[in-house]
């Protein structure tokens, strides 16, 4: 269920941008806009929608607009026209004091220099959201408390946020945001900041934080790495437009642009692209019923040396190889289930490469793809998981 | 060559202060009456005690306040301006230094404010401010004597005047540094405007405030002095009849009286504000 649905908004920083929406709507391009009205178009022409409990990243280069994007969602930037249903809601009409009781129990936001306020302690900080509201002060310290706990910053209640690390005042940012227990968290450039494996740390914290409070999370960042690791859906960002939504690995499967493509070309592959979309169409298979001659046949029409064996309902029992095979047909027998080898590497759709690659070093069986019910869903090969890493579209067939 | 008229601003200036001197005369009355008796009650007050009572008095606050070593040079101090017997005129200069300060606070901070929250506001009182604070402090003096007399008021009310520019400056400022980050972190949990501003951008801005009440002070004790040429009395008064009567002595004895009290109130002052920037850091 879409929570937000964002249409045709559009972000024009001046004094007068009707002229410039107009010249917009026309399809004039932002610095001819910018030379004949004195306008800056910040964002235009954005359509998105996210979903609940869903992490939807914003990513793009600095100046691509994804901070003004997200600033437009709790407009502390006011929007220059289009529309935001939150909970079929539009907030961009919502009067002030609507808008303040948004902001206060339902969006919520971290950034990216933390913006803790340096004249409260932590506790303070983390109570600030509960304290305008009007909270009395034993509610809220105890609500403070117990959301520090759970972001694992217990006893340091009483310091100032300057005596923390940038870890440790990103995570009381975190909690702050969490205790009016909103439905929507905006994160600007949330771990930007930090240094590398503090960011990591980070980026798991807040999966396994949501993994139990299944918020909605708008996360800008432009650090790839971060935004295929946590995103849910991405939607990239170019020169205040959305240049293309979807998920990680269709992104860099399939970039709808060279812009896109630029801008994924180094990522490491490895760790995205799956073995869903690197595997080979579940073909040929022989099913327990079937004698070892049929076998052969379909083993010789394909050029291969070993084949799966599926029950009826296509679910994976195990692999035949053809040295038994033969020897089977030698020896006049008729029932593979004898010779069939069961303990063969098995791997999930959502397996990525890089989790892949020592499994099918090891074995000389191709790796089976599997669901949970064990049915058997496409088979691996070496040289298709090694294309998988290198070029984009690694999709030999995939079973759509 | 071409002779331009003289444009006579001069004597515009002039026909403003007459007419505010017909016509508004009832309230300068007024806020004569209350300020003479704002500064008599603190005055009688503190001569009321004995000066080294005060001074006892004064050491504590100030040890309270800062730390033992400042309190003790003020306590040295003090019995100083007693031992030169400036207990007197001392006390009316501090009267007239509090009164004037408290006055262009409650003028100066909240219009300080005022200039951040609107452009209009702040276009508008910059230049004021550049006018009032290079134009030579005397000049105030004469519309003071033509509203309100001569005395102890035109002399505070030209010490408010001369005061209040660099506190309405500073509170401006120290609004406007506040990280927009921080304001906006305020704004995104649902501030109001009013809690925005005392729950953030205020106690942020304090250690500028503070540095602008600081000179505020420092600003009325120099003008105070010389509000003793309209007959404001106090230290001031010392030092003119040192000068008028090349009297040396009581000259520097009244100058050293100022400068021990400008050097405690800046301690007392700016020791407050560190205090605070240390305890945030």
């Amino acid at each position: 269920m879409s929570q937000i649905i964002v249409k045709d908004l559009v972000k024009i920083f001046g004094d007068h941008p009707e002229e410039a929406l107009k010249m917009l709507r026309e399809g004039c391009s932002k610095s001819k806009i910018l030379e004949k009205t004195r306008q800056t178009v910040g964002v235009f022409d954005i359509n998105f929608h996210v979903n609940k409990g869903e992490v939807f990243v914003l990513m793009g280069l600095s100046g691509s607009g994804k901070s003004t994007l997200l600033r437009c969602l709790n407009r502390l930037i006011e929007p220059t026209s289009g529309t935001i249903d939150i909970d079929g809601q539009d907030i961009i009409k919502a009067k002030p004091d609507m808008l303040r009781e948004i902001r206060q129990k339902k969006i919520s936001m971290v950034f990216q220099g933390f913006a803790l306020f340096p004249h409260r302690t932590v506790l303070h900080n983390v109570a600030y959201g509960l304290e305008i509201q009007g909270v009395s002060l034993e509610k809220r310290r105890e609500k403070a408390a117990q959301m520090l706990e759970v972001v694992g910053l217990q006893g340091w209640e009483d310091s100032m946020p300057s005596q923390l690390s940038g870890g440790m005042q990103q995570r009381v940012g975190l909690a702050r945001a969490l205790v009016n227990d909103p439905d929507i968290l905006l994160m600007d450039e949330a771990f930007s900041a930090l240094d590398p494996l503090i960011r990591k740390e980070m980026q798991e914290e807040l999966l396994s934080l949501q993994n139990t409070m299944n918020k909605t999370i708008i996360f800008v960042t432009h650090d790839l790495d971060e935004a295929l690791r946590i995103g849910d859906r991405i939607a990239l960002m170019n020169d205040g437009a959305i240049v293309q939504t979807g998920t990680a690995e269709e992104i860099l499967t399939n970039p709808s642009d060279d812009y896109v493509e630029k801008f994924v070309a180094d990522v490491d592959r490895s760790k995205v692209v799956t073995a869903e979309s690197v595997m080979k169409a579940p073909t040929p298979v022989v099913s327990l019923k079937d004698g070892p001659r049929v076998a052969l046949r379909l083993m010789k029409e394909h050029g291969i040396s070993s084949i799966f064996v599926v029950t009826k309902d296509r679910k994976l029992v195990g692999i035949v190889l053809v040295e038994d095979l033969i020897q089977m047909v030698n020896e006049q027998k008729e029932n593979i289930i004898d010779i069939i080898h069961q303990d063969i590497p098995k791997v999930n759709m959502d397996t990525p490469i890089i989790d892949i690659i020592p499994i099918i070093a090891e074995t000389r069986f191709p790796v089976a793809v599997t669901r949970e019910d064990n049915r058997l869903m496409g088979i691996l090969v070496k040289g298709a998981v090694l294309a998988g890493m290198v070029r984009k579209g690694g999709m030999n067939g995939s079973v759509a | 060559m071409v002779v331009l008229p003289k444009i006579p601003i001069g004597l515009w200036v002039e026909i403003i202060v007459e007419w505010a001197q017909d016509n508004l005369g009832v309230v300068f009355d007024l806020v004569t009456r209350m300020i003479e008796k704002t500064v008599t009650v603190i005055e009688q007050a503190t001569l009321s005690v004995h000066p080294i009572v005060v001074v006892i008095l004064v050491f504590a606050l100030v040890w309270f306040l800062t730390n033992w070593k400042t309190a003790l040079g003020t306590a040295f101090g003090l019995y100083l301006i007693y031992n030169m017997e400036l207990w007197k005129a001392s006390v009316e200069t501090l009267s007239l230094v509090i009164v004037a300060t408290v006055l262009a606070l409650l003028m100066g901070v909240p219009l300080g404010i005022l200039t951040t929250r609107s452009n209009l506001v702040h276009k508008i009182t910059m230049p004021i401010l550049d006018l009032m604070q290079t134009m030579p402090s005397f000049v105030y003096l004469i519309p003071a004597v033509l509203f309100f007399g001569l005395g102890q008021v035109p002399g505070l009310i030209a010490t408010v005047v001369f005061a209040m520019p660099p506190c309405i400056r500073l509170t401006g400022l120290g609004i406007r540094q506040v990280p927009v980050e921080l304001v906006e972190a305020a704004t995104a949990f649902g501030s109001t405007e009013w809690q925005k501003l005392t729950k953030v951008q205020i106690p942020l801005a304090l250690p500028t405030i503070m540095a602008g009440i600081n000179q505020c002070i420092m600003l009325s004790l120099s003008m105070v002095v010389i509000a003793a040429m309209i007959g404001a009395g106090g230290l001031g008064s010392e030092v003119l009849a040192g000068i008028s009567r090349l009297d040396i002595a009581k000259g520097f004895e009244g100058g050293l009286a100022i400068v021990i009290m400008a050097m405690i109130l800046d301690r007392i002052t700016q020791s407050y504000g560190e205090k605070r920037k240390i305890k945030q850091v």
